[in-house]
C-alpha cells in the first residue's frame, strides 16, 4: 500500500509527465485553451493509459519476454495501442454515446500521443509488476490531468494580458509553462520525505 | 535543371522556411526533453534523421501499393521498424547514448515530424525527392536541437560538447586527441552555472525565447509567425472524428 501511494504521488508531483518528463507536450500546448477541453482530453488520456498498460503488460510478459523478442516492443506496443484506441472509439460510439461525446472525440489524437507509449515503456523499464504498473499509469494520467487543468487556468488569465507582439501566442505560452514547471520543482524530495 | 533546383529547395526548406521545430512546431517533446546537453541533442538528431530518411524512402516506394484507408497504420509499422533498427544500433555501438536518451529513443516512433512528413510528403512524391526531404527535415530538426541544447548546456552546466567521447566510442578510444568538450564556467569562481536551465523549467523557457526570436525574424521578413495549430498540425487530423474537425473549424480547441 505504501509503495502504491508513493508511486502515485511520485507520478503526479515529482515526475509529472508533462512538466518534468516532457511527454504529451502537443495536447498540453494545443488543447489547454479551455478548461472543459482540457478536462475531456485528460480524462481520455487517463482511460487510454490504464487500458494500454492492462493490455500491453500481459503481451510483454507472456509473449515477448517468454520468446526473447523484447526488441519487438516498440512495434508491437504502438500497434496494440493504435488498434486499442480505434476499438474503444467504435465501442463507445455504439454503446455509450454520452461518454463518447465527452471523451471519444479526443481518442484518435491519443494514438500518436507520446505520453501513452511513454508510460508503457517506462513501466517496463522500471520492471514493475502488474498492479504497480496499473497504479503508476493511473498516477501518470492524474498528473497529466493536474498539469492540463492548472495550465488551462493560467492560459485563461493570459488571455486578457497586454503582451508584446513578438511574445504573443506560443512564446508566452511556453514561458508560462516554464513558470508552472518551476512550481512543480518545489515538490522535489517531498515524496521521499513523506515515506522515509 | 528544373528537377535539380527543386531538389535543392526540398533540401534547404527543412532548415529555415519550414524548420520542423521552430516553424512548424512539430516534435516538441524530444526538443524539450533531450536538449540538456549538446551530445544528447546530436545523438537524438542523427537517430531521428536516419529514421526519417528510411521511412520516407520506404513509404514513398510503397505509396501506390498502400491503400489510402489503412495508410496511417501502414506508415506507423514502417516507422516503428526503422526506430527498432536504430534502437538496436545505438544499443550495440553507443550504449552511453542509449542510457542518456532512455525512453525518448523508442518514442521517436510517435514523433509528429516523421509521421507528418510521411503523410504530407513521402506518400505523394517519388523516392529520391522524398529521401532528400527526409534528410533536409532531419537536419533541420538536428539544427534546432543544437540551438536549444547549446544555450541550455553553456548557461546551465557551463560546459560545451561535454561527453563527446561517449558519442565517439564507436570509433575507438581517444579519437580527436581525447577531446571531451570545453569547460566554460567551472563553478569555482564567483560565476556559477544556472542549473535551472538544464532542469525542466529551463527547457520550456529557452524554447519560448527561441520561438520569440524566430517570430521576430519572421515578422521582419513579412512571414506569418509560427503557431501551434492544435489538431490541424497533427498528422492524425485527417483520420480524426468529425466532431473534432468541427471543433477546429470553430476554433474551440
Amino acid at each position: 500500500m505504501k509503495v502504491m501511494l508513493s508511486l502515485i504521488l511520485t507520478a503526479i508531483l515529482t515526475e509529472n509527465f508533462i512538466l518534468c518528463k516532457f511527454l504529451g507536450i502537443c495536447p498540453f500546448l494545443g488543447v489547454s485553451k479551455k478548461l472543459n477541453t482540457a478536462v475531456g482530453m485528460s480524462g481520455a488520456v487517463i482511460f487510454v493509459m490504464a487500458l494500454a498498460t492492462a493490455v500491453t503488460y500481459p503481451i510483454n510478459k507472456f509473449l515477448l519476454v517468454k520468446h526473447n523478442m523484447e526488441y519487438l516492443q516498440t512495434i508491437v506496443f504502438i500497434l496494440v495501442i493504435a488498434a486499442l484506441v480505434q476499438f474503444v472509439e467504435i465501442v463507445l460510439k455504439k454503446f455509450m454515446p454520452p461518454l463518447y461525446n465527452s471523451l471519444g472525440i479526443y481518442l484518435p489524437l491519443i494514438t500518436t500521443n507520446c505520453a501513452v507509449l511513454g508510460v508503457v515503456m517506462l513501466n517496463i523499464s522500471k520492471e514493475l509488476n502488474f498492479a504497480l504498473s496499473m497504479v503508476s499509469s493511473i498516477g501518470a494520467g492524474l498528473g497529466f490531468m493536474l498539469a492540463m487543468v492548472m495550465f488551462a487556468g493560467v492560459r485563461q488569465k493570459l488571455e486578457g494580458c497586454d503582451i508584446p507582439k513578438f511574445m504573443q501566442g506560443l512564446p508566452i505560452t511556453l514561458v508560462a509553462a516554464s513558470l508552472v514547471s518551476v512550481s512543480f520543482l518545489g515538490f522535489t524530495g517531498v515524496v521521499d520525505g513523506i515515506f522515509s | 535543371m528544373a528537377e535539380k533546383r527543386s531538389m535543392g529547395k526540398e533540401f534547404t526548406k527543412g532548415f529555415i522556411s519550414e524548420n520542423p521545430v521552430l516553424r512548424l512546431v512539430l516534435g516538441t517533446c524530444p526538443t524539450l526533453a533531450v536538449t540538456t546537453s549538446v551530445v544528447n541533442a546530436i545523438g537524438m538528431g542523427i537517430a531521428a534523421t536516419i529514421v526519417l530518411i528510411g521511412s520516407n524512402i520506404v513509404i514513398s516506394a510503397l505509396r501506390k501499393i498502400i491503400p489510402s484507408k489503412v495508410r496511417i497504420p501502414a506508415f506507423v509499422v514502417v516507422i516503428a521498424s526503422f526506430v527498432t533498427i536504430v534502437q538496436m544500433l545505438v544499443k550495440a555501438f553507443v550504449p552511453v547514448l542509449d542510457e542518456s536518451l532512455g525512453v525518448y529513443l523508442p518514442l521517436i516512433v510517435v514523433n509528429c515530424i516523421i509521421l507528418g512528413r510521411a503523410e504530407a510528403f513521402a506518400s505523394k512524391n517519388p523516392v529520391l525527392v522524398s529521401a532528400v526531404d527526409g534528410l533536409g527535415m532531419g537536419l533541420g530538426f538536428t539544427t534546432a536541437l543544437l540551438c536549444m541544447s547549446s544555450i541550455r548546456e553553456i548557461i546551465g552546466a557551463g560546459t560545451f560538447l561535454a561527453g563527446t567521447q561517449s558519442l565517439l566510442a564507436l570509433f575507438g578510444e581517444n579519437v580527436l586527441g581525447g577531446f571531451d568538450g570545453f569547460t566554460l564556467i567551472s563553478g569555482n569562481g564567483a560565476l556559477k552555472p544556472m542549473v535551472i536551465l538544464i532542469l525542466a523549467p529551463g527547457g520550456f523557457f529557452v524554447f519560448g525565447m527561441l520561438m520569440a526570436c524566430v517570430n521576430k525574424l519572421a515578422e521582419k521578413k513579412g512571414k506569418p509567425k509560427a503557431e501551434l495549430k492544435g489538431c490541424s498540425s497533427c498528422p492524425m487530423a485527417a483520420t480524426c472524428s468529425l466532431e473534432c474537425k468541427n471543433d477546429i473549424k470553430e476554433g474551440n480547441v
